[in-house]
C-alpha cells in the first residue's frame, strides 16, 4: 500500500512540469497556433528562474518568487517571437517552433554556463506547484467550456474567419494565447531548476518539452484529461528510476521508454481517430479574405 | 499597420537578395547573443573565419563538416518537397552508423566487399528508421515531426546500449566504445585531412542524381504534385502513400549514408551518439531550407553551414564557449530564413 502511495506521489512530482507546460500548449493550440518550441522555452525558463533566484550566490541575494516571474517572462517573450514570426509574418509554425527550441537550448546553454554546478539554497516546497497546476487545469477546463472568453478563444482556433466577422481580433487573441503558452513552459522550466532539482545544468529539460507537446495530442486538447496524462507519464518516469538495474532488462531500455511511449501513445490516439479532435484551423495562419 | 501585397511569380533576384539579407540579419542577432554572453562578437567572427576559410586545413574542416550535411540535406530537400517534415535525421544517421558498425565488426566479408556492404546496410537502416514515421503518418495520421524526433532519442539509447553492452570493445575498460573497425572497413581520406573522399563523392553524385530524379523523372513529378496538392495527386491517380514511403526511404537512407561516412571515415569505431551525430540532423534542415527544395543547390548551402559548424568548433576551443553555440546559430538562422519568406512572396507597404 505504501509502495503504491509513494509511486503516486512521485508520479505527481515528475508529472507537474509536464502538466504545466501542456496546459499552456493546450491553450495556444486551442487558439489555432502550434508551438513546438516548448523544450526551448522550458530551458530558457529554467535558466532565467535559476539565475534570478540564485542572485550572486550569497543567501538572500536572490528571490525564488522573482525567479518564477522571470522564468514566466522569459518563456512568454520567447513565445512572442514565435507569435510574431508565425502570426504577423505568417511563417511555417512547425519550423518556427523547431528553431525556437534550438535557439532556446542554445541561448540557455551559452548564458547559463557560469551557473553550472552551483546548488540553490532554500528550495521551495513542491506541493504548491503540483496542487496549483491541478487547480489551474480544472479552472482552464471550466473557462474553455463555460465562459464567453473561453468560447471566443476556441472560435479563433476553430473558425477564425467567422470569429473575424463577429468583430473579434483574431491575431491579437492568438498573440495572447501563444504568450500564455510560453509563460507556462517557462514556469515548467522554473519548476525543474528551482523545485525539482534546484540547480542548473545544460540539457536539464531532457526532452520533457517534447513530451508535453505530444501529451496535448494524447489528451485530445482537454485540460482536464491533461491531469491524468501527466500523472501517467510521471509514473513512467518513476518506474524508469525504480526498475533501473533491478531486472534483466538493460537500463537504456528504461531511459528510452518515455520516448517510445510517446510514439505508442500517439499511434493509439491515431487509432482512436483522436486527431479529429484537433482545432480546425490548427497550424494555419489567418489572413483576412482568404479561406 | 503593415500591408502585404502578393507577388505572383517572385523573380530569382528577389529570392537571392531576401535570403542573403536574412542570413546577414541572423549573423547580427547571433552576434548580439554572443555579446550578451560576454564574448566580443567581432573577435568571435574573426576567429571563425580565420579557422575555416583562410587556409587549406580550415577548408578541410569545412569539408569534413559539410559532407554529412550535404548527404542529409539533399535527402531533406526531397522530404520537404513532399511535405514530410522529417527532423529525425539525427536518429537515421545513428542507425546508419550502427548498421555499418555491426557489419564492420561482426561479418566475415572479404575486404573488397566490406565498405560497399557497409554503405548499403547503413542506407537501408536509416531508410527503415524513417519508414516507421512514414507508416505512422500514412496509416494513423500521427504527426511525423513528433515521431521522427522521438525516434532520435530511441536511436541514441539503442546505440548507447550496444556500445555499453553486447558490442562493447574488449580492451576499452571504463569507456564506452566498440572495438576499432578492421583496416579494410575504414574509408580512405584526402591526404592530411579527415575528409572521407568516397562519402564526399557520393554526396555530389547523389545531389546531381536526385536533382535529375526530382525534375525529370515520373517519380519526381509524383513527389512534387503530392507535396503541392495531395488532393490533386490522388485525383490524378498517384498513390500518395507509396510516394511518401519512397521519399522516406531516400531521405532516411541518405542520412544513413552520412552515418556510415562518419564512423568509417573519421572515428573508425562506434562511440557516444552525440560525438557521431553532432547535431548534423538539425543543421541539415537549414541546408535543405536554404536550398529551397533543390538538391543541387545543397552543393553550395552544405559547405556554407559547414563553415558555421567548423567555425563553432574554433570558438569552442579558442574562446572556451559551450557546444550550444551551434544551436544558437542554427536557431537564429532558421528562424530568420522562414520569417523572411514573406518578403520573397510579398511587397510590403507601411501605413493604411
Amino acid at each position: 500500500m505504501d509502495e503504491i502511495l509513494n509511486a503516486l506521489l512521485r508520479a505527481l512530482a515528475f508529472g507537474t512540469p509536464l502538466l504545466l507546460a501542456s496546459l499552456g500548449a493546450v491553450i495556444n493550440e486551442r487558439a489555432g497556433v502550434v508551438n513546438l518550441g516548448v523544450e526551448g522555452m522550458m530551458a530558457l525558463g529554467a535558466l532565467a528562474g535559476f539565475a534570478v533566484a540564485y542572485g550572486d550566490g550569497s543567501p538572500g541575494s536572490g528571490s525564488i518568487w522573482l525567479g518564477i516571474l522571470a522564468a514566466m517572462a522569459a518563456g512568454g517573450l520567447a513565445a512572442l517571437l514565435h507569435a510574431f514570426v508565425t502570426i504577423t509574418l505568417r511563417a511555417n509554425q512547425f519550423v518556427s517552433g523547431l528553431s525556437l527550441t534550438l535557439l532556446g537550448l542554445g541561448v540557455a546553454g551559452l548564458l547559463g554556463k557560469k551557473y553550472e554546478g552551483f546548488p540553490l539554497i532554500g528550495q521551495p516546497n513542491q506541493w504548491p506547484f503540483t496542487i496549483g497546476a491541478i487547480v489551474l487545469a480544472l479552472l482552464l477546463a471550466f473557462w474553455l467550456t463555460s465562459t464567453r472568453a473561453g468560447l471566443t478563444l476556441r472560435s479563433v482556433g476553430e473558425n477564425p474567419a467567422a470569429a473575424d466577422v463577429l468583430g473579434l481580433n483574431v491575431n491579437l487573441i492568438r498573440y495572447g494565447a501563444v504568450a500564455f503558452g510560453g509563460a507556462m513552459a517557462g514556469l515548467a522550466g522554473a519548476y525543474l531548476s528551482l523545485v525539482y532539482r534546484p540547480s542548473w545544468t545544460d540539457g536539464m529539460t531532457a526532452g520533457l518539452g517534447w513530451i508535453a507537446v505530444a501529451l496535448v495530442i494524447f489528451v485530445g486538447w482537454s485540460p482536464l484529461r491533461a491531469i491524468f496524462g501527466s500523472i501517467f507519464f510521471g509514473l513512467l518516469y518513476y518506474l524508469q528510476f525504480r526498475l533501473q538495474g533491478k531486472t534483466f532488462i538493460p537500463t537504456e531500455f528504461f531511459s528510452a521508454m518515455p520516448y517510445l511511449l510517446v510514439i505508442i501513445v500517439l499511434a493509439l490516439a491515431g487509432l482512436r481517430g483522436q486527431q479529429g479532435a484537433a482545432p480546425e484551423a490548427l497550424g494555419r495562419p489567418y489572413t483576412r479574405g482568404e479561406r | 499597420m503593415i500591408r502585404f501585397t502578393p507577388i505572383a511569380d517572385p523573380p530569382r533576384g528577389r529570392v537571392a537578395w531576401v535570403t542573403l539579407g536574412a542570413l546577414v540579419f541572423a549573423l547580427v542577432v547571433a552576434g548580439l547573443i554572443f555579446w550578451l554572453a560576454g564574448t566580443n562578437p567581432f573577435e568571435a567572427y574573426a576567429a571563425m573565419l580565420q579557422g575555416t576559410v583562410s587556409d587549406w586545413s580550415g577548408w578541410a574542416e569545412v569539408l569534413r563538416r559539410g559532407t554529412p550535411l550535404l548527404l542529409i540535406g539533399i535527402g531533406l530537400t526531397l522530404a520537404f518537397r513532399a511535405q514530410f517534415f522529417n527532423i529525425g535525421a539525427e536518429g537515421q544517421l545513428l542507425l546508419g552508423a550502427v548498421a555499418a558498425g555491426g557489419i564492420a565488426l561482426f561479418t566475415p566479408l572479404p575486404p573488397l566487399l566490406m565498405l560497399p556492404t557497409m554503405f548499403v546496410g547503413g542506407a537501408l537502416a536509416g531508410g527503415l528508421w524513417a519508414i516507421i514515421a512514414a507508416l505512422l503518418k500514412t496509416r494513423l495520421k500521427v504527426n511525423e515531426i513528433l515521431t521522427t524526433l522521438m525516434l532520435n532519442y530511441v536511436a541514441t539509447y539503442l546505440l548507447i546500449y550496444l556500445i555499453n553492452g553486447p558490442w562493447k570493445g574488449k580492451n576499452v575498460r571504463g569507456f564506452i566504445y566498440s572495438d576499432d573497425f578492421p583496416d579494410f572497413a575504414q574509408l580512405p581520406t584526402l591526404p592530411n585531412t579527415q575528409v572521407g573522399w568516397p562519402t564526399l563523392l557520393l554526396g555530389v553524385l547523389l545531389a546531381v542524381g536526385l536533382q535529375w530524379f526530382l525534375s525529370r523523372s515520373t517519380g519526381g513529378y509524383e513527389l512534387r504534385v503530392t507535396g503541392e496538392n495531395p488532393e490533386a495527386a490522388r485525383y490524378a491517380g498517384i498513390s500518395v502513400n507509396s510516394v511518401l514511403f519512397k521519399m522516406a526511404m531516400i531521405t532516411g537512407g541518405a542520412a544513413g549514408l552520412a552515418g556510415v561516412g562518419e564512423v568509417a571515415g573519421i572515428h573508425h569505431k562506434l562511440l557516444e551518439p552525440s560525438q557521431i551525430s553532432s547535431g548534423y540532423g538539425f543543421t541539415a534542415v537549414i541546408v535543405a531550407w536554404l536550398a529551397r527544395g533543390n538538391p543541387l543547390l545543397c552543393l553550395i548551402t552544405a559547405p556554407l553551414m559547414g563553415i558555421i559548424l567548423a567555425g563553432g568548433d574554433v570558438l569552442k576551443i579558442n574562446m572556451n564557449l559551450p557546444f550550444r553555440i551551434t544551436d544558437v546559430f542554427s536557431g537564429v538562422i532558421l528562424m530568420s530564413l522562414i520569417a523572411s519568406e514573406i518578403f520573397v512572396k510579398n511587397r510590403i507597404k507601411f501605413g493604411k
